[in-house]
């Protein structure tokens, strides 16, 4: 499946099926930090991507400090 | 995994309240703790104006329509500062929104109204941007809720942001800053009071609302923000939150209940000697305010 990844925006290629906790940690992400969205919901980290799958792991923490 | 409240398939997992939430009750969850805080820190009365500061992003357009969802008189307010192509698109993802809710949406623009913008106004103030950046906020929502007849100004800081702020207080022990860090600063004269009603929901939260709720908002980070201090702090304590959830509501909730009121004395000491800039007539400490200052170096 393509994964969509942000700040930078960028799509890398991961063979599924694969939980959302695995993919996560294959890409060395903070759950914390970042959201799961499959088409246009979230999934929770014990979900399973297909291939078919169109998925954004969007960043959450934004750098405004005021 | 399943909703906590409905016994439907989750879709978000918040791991501090140890619960899962569909959708609908996961909207639910956020409306509730925003009303929760704002009734609990005694926020808004009946009857008054909201100024709510919108940047485009997600705290603040989350923020903005949760306040609109539980009634309240709340406007937004937008204030371009030219940082290019990001606050272009920042401005869009707010009239959007304001257009998208039939709601109103003030706005100022650092540039046109004042003759410069945050990357060239701190270069030449010899300020960090995030500095001259806060500094103009702080002024410009203060003076456009004056100027607008509100009583609050409600910005969309949230767990994580007051969070990351309180540790970097006290790595350094800034009393002063700890001092002044509450959900409500009161209204006193030449300030409208200011809440974040916000604390409760951390930005993993407010990020998720905006999905679920189908709110745009602006993804990219601020370019002038890109590795600053206050983002090495929240990376840290996502670090610790990770290991053990809930560490970050602990450390926040628990200054304010056991620890702020022990530095809110020093706070005070340093109000008591403001006065009027005797160029906007702003309340300071100085002759002329921090904002002016930085106005007249940067028009030079």
């Amino acid at each position: 499946m393509k994964v969509l990844l942000r700040n930078p925006r960028r799509e890398v290629e991961v063979p599924g099926p694969i939980g959302v906790d695995t993919l996560l940690r294959q890409l060395e992400m903070n759950r914390e930090s970042v959201l799961v969205i499959r088409g246009d919901t979230l999934v929770t980290g014990d979900a399973v991507l297909d291939d078919h799958d169109d998925v954004e792991i969007r960043p959450v923490i934004s750098g405004g400090c005021c | 995994m399943k909703c906590r409240r409905c016994r439907g398939p989750a879709v978000i997992e918040v791991r501090r309240h140890n619960a899962g939430f569909c959708s609908d009750c996961f909207l639910h969850h956020c409306h509730e703790q925003v009303r929760r805080t704002i009734d609990d820190f005694s926020m808004t009365g009946a009857g008054e104006r909201v100024l709510v500061a919108v940047s485009g992003g997600k705290d603040s357009l989350a923020l903005w329509d949760i306040l609109l969802d539980l009634g309240h008189d709340v406007d937004g307010l937008y204030l371009g500062l030219g940082i290019g192509e990001y606050s272009d698109q920042s401005g869009d993802y707010a009239r959007a929104f304001a257009a998208r809710r039939g709601a109103k949406l003030v706005e100022v623009d650092l540039p046109a109204d004042y003759g410069f913008d945050i990357p060239a106004g701190s270069a030449a103030a010899h300020r960090v941007p995030c500095s001259a950046c806060g500094l103009s906020k702080r002024h410009l929502f203060n003076r456009a809720a004056l100027d607008g007849g509100y009583d609050v100004v409600a910005t969309g800081h949230n767990l994580d942001d007051e969070a990351a702020v309180l540790f970097g207080n006290v790595l350094r022990w800034s009393t002063d800053y700890l001092g002044r860090q509450l959900p409500v600063l009161p209204e006193r004269e030449g300030f409208v009071r200011k809440v974040k009603p916000l604390v409760r929901l951390a930005e993993r939260e407010t990020a998720a609302y905006c999905v679920l709720a189908g709110i745009d908002y602006i993804v990219e980070e601020c370019p002038m923000a890109a590795g600053n201090r206050h983002l090495g702090y929240k990376h840290a304590l996502d670090s610790i939150e990770e290991q053990s959830p809930g560490t970050k509501a602990a450390f926040y909730f628990g200054f304010l209940d056991r620890a702020s009121a022990l530095f809110t004395p020093q706070a005070a000491v340093e109000q008591d000697g403001l006065r009027a800039c005797v160029s906007c007539g702003a309340p300071t400490t100085a002759e002329v305010c921090a904002f002016c200052k930085l106005l007249e170096r940067a028009r030079t």
